[in-house]
């Protein structure tokens, strides 16, 4: 390690004010602290010692909950593939190559999403003469996993750059954005390409072979995700095995919503290292089943309650976004009400709008709008404590 | 029996090197310094030449805008250095110790809040809102007294009142003579001076640090509202109170823990105010290591050099390693890291919280926009949402500071939460700063 520090110490003065790759500083000071943990310490009139833990750290997690469900996608991208080309058992396939399949389709997809992405940012950072933030790390892995794999990669590209610099960076980076990154991505691409992003046309299936493994899907083939079909169905509400297909991940969808159980593993992750708040998670899954069970009861719909929060994006929202702490309620007693607003949301739209079937997303970004608007409640009541505590 | 306050939020960090309950007395010859930066809010104007001679209790310097509020030299001697900084920046006023001790007697009948002023002792007393040294046209609503200091490596203040409670009776007796006296005290703490004193409201806390902070308990009894003034003195601020209502004479002796993990036998040393480190230090520290000098509180304190001199409101001097020659290789992801202490599960250190640890002064990470709602109100145990506070005064909101309880705080209620902030802002200094501006704009 001592060889690499040295050449980092070498590499140094080029980077500083007036050497020759100055142009690169925030570039050398990303790779640096990600490599060595600074040993600045702390100035005078500050604290002396600090906890370990950082935003490194909290956004590491982040990307390590999500590798369940990263993984998982790919093996259903190949499975998925397989089944599409008529394959009868695509589990004869082997395990890995199903997986090296839906590896290889996932892969340009989410270079494409970091290249873009923290491009941006390293510019930005460098033009502001500030350090690159981490908050990029975890939107740019979520982004490959909540969009459908056939996805071309020029639209991305722009949605990447347009949701970084729009929704992120104008309203001061990382701590200070108003909607969850990965979503607006996802929006964008929602309402400017609709006919790529939903409905069960060829979009949730991987149609070519890459590299001579997976199978050639032949273009008629469509493929609609379970909750797309229960709409065009009109409601008409799922059996067994598709519950239990969805549980497991093996139903066409984006590529890491697929999996309760990989999302599950995530979720674990996130609450036992208290990277996520509990009750913005807990509070999303009681939303949509309380919502739910309402709409079946008033008998709008025929799904349970149970299969709306094991169906679409609900988990993976609910685990890996709602919890977003930029963008969620900050308050303690807010997030209870912020989590549950976007289950109830979530499971609004998908019941009563029937143009489109999830609600996911519409319900995060929502939401994410109203934070402010529940913290202002709770912290107002706090004032008006004061207030009258002074009045008396 | 007296009243229970039991305080959920907060954090004890166990950190190396405590002081062990013995105490040594450091001979007195040396070199003694005020520095009029302990006293926050004062403008000092120098009335000692170099070369005059004062007894302890002589003022070296008086406050400009009050100068009955008197600033003593807690020994008597030759004053050596009036030492100015830029632009005559007053940076200290040093003393230096005759061999045979000799303090100025005060008459101590009459006007007790007159006799503090006389005295010097006034200058001990600070004053919420802002955390400055109190001013006596104000009269404060209460007196609160903290018993305890519930920061790391802290004084053990039960074990430095061990026969001195009589002083320590005296002090509070005289300081109900201001305003009503409000006592907080440790459930821990056993001393019966404490729970049975007189003259003073006897408030028992139960809670992790910050729970001794002042600050804490006025939030907790009677939180301070806009116009409001209350005032704050340390336990062995009063015993110093106490001292000189009982002889009369003014006597700044301290017992101060040296505590810390580069210290080779913490333990407690009998000081004076402004007492020269090197007194303490010499034999103490390994001389290789890089270490970091803390006058004052690990949490609270400001960093200092072996030859500087003890601040006028340190109860310890703490020494940690300065952490500046350790390069961690990937720290931030490393899952063996468990020399480090964590309040996150994404670490081990909550799986053994028996142990003591050893941590340097590194900030550990890098300093970002406030990433995570809620993190300070888990060690803030005060009714006040931290956060927002933090980001009024960031961006100069006066209106909002005030309505979220600007006047309640100090900056060292914010060192609990500074330790654990995982975007490593620099709380008390966003806080100091947004004091001194609001109250250059409500003067």
């Amino acid at each position: 390690m001592k060889a690499l520090k040295k050449l980092f110490d070498n590499m140094r003065p080029s980077f500083e004010e007036g050497g020759k790759l100055h142009a690169f500083r925030s570039l050398y000071e990303g790779f640096e602290s990600f490599a060595f943990v600074p040993n600045t310490t702390s100035r005078q009139g500050s604290v002396n010692i600090h906890d370990a833990f950082d935003s490194k750290r909290l956004m590491s997690f982040v990307v390590i909950a999500l590798i369940p469900a990263l993984l998982f996608g790919c093996y259903n991208i190949g499975y998925q593939n397989a089944l599409a080309a008529g394959v009868e058992c695509p589990c004869s396939e082997g395990v890995f190559s199903l997986f090296l399949y839906g590896f290889l389709a996932m892969l340009p997809k989410l270079i494409v999403s970091y290249v873009v992405g923290l491009g941006i940012e390293f510019t930005v950072a460098q033009w502001k003469k500030e350090e690159i933030a981490e908050g990029y790390l975890v939107s740019g892995i979520i982004i490959p996993l909540i969009i459908p794999v056939n996805t071309p990669l020029w639209m991305l590209a722009i949605a990447v750059a347009f949701s970084v610099i729009f929704a992120k960076e104008i309203f001061g980076g990382t701590g200070m954005n108003i909607f969850n990154v990965a979503l607006i991505t996802r929006a964008f691409l929602f309402f400017s390409y609709p006919s790529m992003m939903t409905g069960d046309d060829n979009v949730w299936v991987a149609q070519d072979t890459i590299l001579g493994l997976g199978y050639a899907v032949p273009d008629t083939y469509t493929a609609a995700t379970p909750l797309g079909a229960a709409v065009a169905e009109g409601f008409a509400g799922f059996d067994c095995s598709t519950i239990k297909a969805a549980i497991i991940g093996l139903i066409p969808g984006s590529m890491g919503e697929t999996s309760v159980i990989a999302i599950g593993l995530g979720a674990l992750i996130l609450l036992y290292t208290g990277v996520a708040s509990w009750k913005t998670m807990l509070s999303v899954f009681v939303g949509g089943a309380a919502t739910g069970y309402l709409m079946q009861a008033l008998g709008l719909t025929q799904i349970q309650w149970y299969e709306h929060l094991v169906l679409g994006g609900f988990a993976f929202g609910a685990v890996f976004m709602a919890t977003d702490p930029v963008t969620s309620a900050r308050t303690e007693c807010g997030k209870y009400i912020y989590g549950f607003m976007i289950g109830l949301v979530a499971v609004l739209v998908r019941v009563m709008n029937p143009g489109y079937p999830e609600g996911m997303m519409l319900a995060i970004l929502l939401m994410n709008l109203f934070a402010p608007l529940i913290d202002y409640f709770f912290v107002q009541s706090n004032i008006n404590k004061r207030l009258n505590r002074a009045k008396k | 029996m007296a009243k229970v306050i039991k305080l959920r939020k907060g954090l004890d960090v166990n950190l190396k090197g405590k002081a062990a309950l013995e105490t040594l007395t450091v001979a007195c010859p040396g070199e003694y310094a005020l520095v009029p930066d302990d006293f926050v809010g004062v403008k000092p104007k120098v009335v000692v030449k170099e070369g005059d001679s004062v007894k302890a209790g002589d003022a070296l310097f008086v406050d400009k805008l009050h100068p009955e509020v008197k600033f003593v030299s807690p020994v008597s001697g030759t004053v050596s250095l009036v030492e100015r900084g830029d632009r005559r920046k007053l940076l200290s006023v040093r003393v230096k110790a005759d061999q045979n001790q000799e303090a100025r007697e005060f008459d101590v009948k009459g006007n007790v809040k007159e006799v503090l002023l006389k005295s010097g002792m006034f200058a001990f007393f600070r004053s919420r809102p802002y955390d400055v040294v109190a001013n006596p046209d104000e009269q404060p609503k209460a007196i609160f007294v903290t018993a305890f200091n519930s920061m790391p490596l802290s004084q053990d203040f039960d074990y430095i009142l061990k026969g001195q409670e009589k002083e320590f009776q005296a002090g509070i007796s005289a300081l109900s003579k201001i305003a009503k006296v409000e006592l907080g005290v440790s459930v821990k703490q056993t001393n019966d001076a404490l729970k049975n004193a007189k003259d003073c409201n006897v408030t028992l806390y139960d809670g992790p640090a910050p729970a001794g902070n002042v600050g804490v308990q006025i939030n907790q009894i009677s939180p301070i509202n806009k116009g409001e003034v209350v005032w704050t003195l340390s336990g062995e601020e009063v015993i110093f109170i106490g001292r000189l209502m009982t002889t009369g004479k003014v006597d700044l002796t301290r017992t101060i823990a040296l505590a810390g993990s580069e210290v080779q036998t913490p333990k407690y040393f009998k000081v004076k105010v402004g007492q020269q480190l090197t007194t303490l230090l010499n034999g103490q520290l390994d001389q290789s290591k890089s270490l970091r000098i803390i006058n004052g509180n690990v949490m609270t304190g400001f960093k200092t050099c072996k030859e500087g001199y003890l601040a006028a409101h340190a109860t310890e001097v703490n020494v940690i390693p300065e952490g500046n020659d350790v390069d961690e290789f990937m720290g931030w992801i490393n899952p063996l890291r468990t020399k480090e202490f964590s309040t996150s599960r994404s670490y081990w250190s909550w799986l053994c919280p028996k142990k003591e640890y050893a941590l340097d002064a590194r900030v550990k990470g890098s300093e970002r926009h406030m990433i995570v709602g809620g993190e300070y109100d888990k060690v803030f145990p005060m009714d006040i949402y931290a956060g927002y506070l933090v980001k009024a005064i960031i961006t100069g909101d006066i209106d909002r500071q005030e309505a979220l309880g600007i006047y309640e705080v100090a900056p060292e209620d914010f060192a609990i939460a500074e330790f654990i902030d995982s975007s490593k802002l620099e709380l008390q200094r966003i806080v100091r700063e947004g004091l001194n501006i609001l109250r250059r704009e409500n003067a």
